[in-house]
């Protein structure tokens, strides 16, 4: 597949759509200045109250977490499991959302208000609910375990916001490429997931997100083989220095940051629900 | 003159949508090089032939044959036809090359080749030099122009185009459908066009299909629809129409061009004259028999001596005859 080029998203998109994107840039910008602290508890090697700024910068705290191997190895399972999850939702959900986007089946609507289900519990009940089944598929401490569970935590919006972006790929568009002699499949690849793909994209920097941060069910059902990076975090506070946390944080923030800075383009409410608009 | 090759034949094609609503027993056959237009009011099923000549969707009964072959089994991808929206028709995401390349490149055609033929068309279409620009970049007007030209390039059997510029404005408009007819003469090629514009029919059309409520009511030629509409219905959509109740529940039509208001010894009826409307060349009279009221379309020159509240005695030079049933008697 093409990779979109900055000068088809600015006119795939729209002006509009491009300044606000700009403004939404610098919100975050606003919102993330508390991250500043963070940064300078993460950088600061002697950092004593009450000064605003620390009073030596440097790595010792990186130092110190790169060199504890359990930390390492959480870092890793982090985003080895983000990444499968986000592959495996966008697998699972993109092919349910076009059905939902695009056919009328019997039971159309159980099948839709399936995917609030999973958001409609308070999330420690549905974990422990899931733990007790799991327990007796032995998926306790497994990886497919929490691969399943991460999976079913973000499988609403992975439906929910790709489904808007396909309905709003005109269905003429389609019929054009139809005519001009594409299948089906080609007809998908070529014109509806280019067209859907803002939506799905913001959906799977979610996911990406969410899985990456999630701690109460992983910590559940992964324990005791699968620590992720904020399972470790809960460790940290009692084990570690406290200026460990602060580095492991940011470890976290790196990709959420990257992927929003990269992504900024996809991100607005519009591209959320329509993706592409053509005037 | 010789026998025209059929290009496009239905027979008997019924398709009705799960609610009831579609089109019924249709026959249609269109000749080769002929432009042909499907005009009714909303609803009466003008797009619902056209999408299944195009494939979208299938018939419940009959045929579809083109070039003599039938292709009503066949999704739109393998059948010799090529379709025009209203609006939609382009892929934002890709340039206008990128748009008018890939059914190109969907048939292996050769980069030169394709390059050659996007090169024709668009000057064929007036819209060189476009090439890099994104869809959302050009007007309405534009986008259907590259729509049609995409349609062309691959030069389809029969060319289907759903009411292609009715998103446009009224000046456009024309512009456009002048420039479809002189493409479609230049290429020689089918066309199936649909609107609700009757005027738009007449311009562009060899024959139009006039449609109403899923069935075809006539076909012919824009002169032979307006000169002898063969139900009351056809003779109530196209053009200005006056009915008169007749004898024994049949009705009686007139045009307004078609009343003279004159001295003859042999008067249709007598009338008072109520309104007068000079228009330029022609004036407008509107005419009061019993509880009926006429338009007349009088010459101006006729009209100079006519005064409101006169009295007139009325020709009619042509008229039709209806029965209860909306057939024509004579
Ligand atoms: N997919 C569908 N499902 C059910 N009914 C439909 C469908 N498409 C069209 N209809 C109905 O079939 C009838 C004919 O529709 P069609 O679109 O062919 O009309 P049209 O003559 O093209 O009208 P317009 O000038 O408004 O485009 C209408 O009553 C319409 O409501
Ligand atoms: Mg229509």
């Amino acid at each position: 597949m093409k990779i979109p080029t900055p000068r088809s998203l600015y006119y795939g998109l729209g002006k509009a759509n491009f300044i606000q994107y700009i403004i939404f840039a610098v919100f975050l910008l606003f919102f993330y200045l508390p991250l500043a602290n963070l940064m300078m508890l993460a950088f600061g090697n002697k950092y004593e109250m009450p000064a605003v700024v620390p009073q030596e910068f440097g790595f010792k705290w990186w130092q110190f977490v790169l060199e504890q191997n359990s930390l390492i190895s959480a870092i890793i399972t982090s985003f080895v499991l983000a990444v499968i999850v986000t592959l495996v939702s966008l697998l699972i959900c993109v092919p349910a959302a076009y059905a939902l986007a695009r056919f009328d089946f019997p039971g159309k609507s159980i099948f839709q208000f399936s995917f609030l289900f999973s958001n409609a519990f308070p999330k420690m009940g549905l974990y422990i609910a899931i733990a007790i089944v799991y327990y007796k598929l032995n998926l306790m401490g497994t990886w497919l375990g929490v691969i399943l569970l991460h999976v079913i935590n973000t499988m609403m919006f992975m439906t929910w916001i790709p489904m808007g972006a396909f309905r709003s790929v005109h269905r003429q568009q389609e019929e054009s490429a139809r005519d001009v002699g594409a299948g089906p499949f080609l007809t998908f690849m070529k014109i509806t997931f280019p067209l859907a793909l803002p939506g799905i994209t913001v959906a799977s920097i979610f996911t990406f997100l969410a899985s990456i941060e999630e701690a109460q069910g992983t910590l559940m059902v992964g324990f005791p083989d699968i620590k992720t990076v904020p399972v470790e975090l809960y460790g940290i506070i009692m084990q570690y220095p406290t200026t460990a946390g602060p580095v492991l944080s940011f470890i976290l923030l790196i990709p959420a940051l990257l992927i929003l800075i990269l992504g900024r383009k996809y991100i607005s409410v519009d591209s959320i629900s329509k993706g592409y608009n053509m005037h | 003159m010789t026998e025209q090759n059929v290009k496009l034949r239905i027979s008997n094609m019924t398709k009705r949508y799960s609610n009831g609503d579609g089109v019924s027993n249709i026959d249609l056959e269109v000749k080769e090089g002929e432009i042909i237009t499907l005009l009714g009011p909303s609803g009466c099923g003008k797009s619902t032939i056209l999408r299944t000549i195009g494939g979208f969707i299938g018939v419940d009964q009959g045929e579809i044959l083109i070039d003599g072959h039938p292709v009503q089994d066949l999704p739109p991808e393998k059948r010799p036809t090529a379709m025009v929206f209203q609006s939609y028709n382009l892929w934002p995401h890709m340039t206008i090359y990128d748009n008018l390349a890939f059914g190109l490149q969907i048939k292996k055609v050769p980069k030169k080749e394709i390059a050659a033929r996007i090169d024709r068309m668009l000057q064929l279409v007036h819209m060189e030099g476009h090439e890099k620009k994104y869809p959302t970049q050009l007007s309405g007007g534009q986008q259907q122009r590259i729509a049609i030209a995409r349609a062309l390039l691959l030069e389809p059997s029969v060319l289907l185009l759903d009411e292609p510029f009715s998103a446009l404005d009224a000046k456009i408009r024309a512009q456009m459908r002048e420039e479809l007819k002189r493409i479609q003469q230049a290429l020689k090629i089918t066309v199936v066009f649909v609107t609700h514009d009757q005027e738009e029919a007449m311009a562009l059309s060899d024959r139009i299909v006039v449609m109403n409520k899923g069935a075809i009511e006539q076909i012919g030629g824009p002169t032979e629809i307006y000169d002898c509409p063969r139900t009351r219905y056809v003779a109530s959509f196209i053009g200005e129409m006056n009915f008169l109740p007749g004898e024994n529940g049949t009705e009686v039509a007139v045009r307004p061009e078609d009343i003279w208001l004159d001295d003859a010894l042999d008067p249709e009826m007598n009338a008072v004259i109520r309104t007068i409307m000079p228009l330029g060349h022609y004036t407008r009279v509107g005419l009061e028999v019993g509880d009926h009221f006429l338009r007349a379309y009088v010459p101006k020159t006729d009209a100079a001596s006519l005064r409101v509240d006169d009295n007139v005695a009325l020709t009619f030079h042509k008229k039709y005859v209806y029965d209860e049933n909306g057939g024509l008697l004579q």
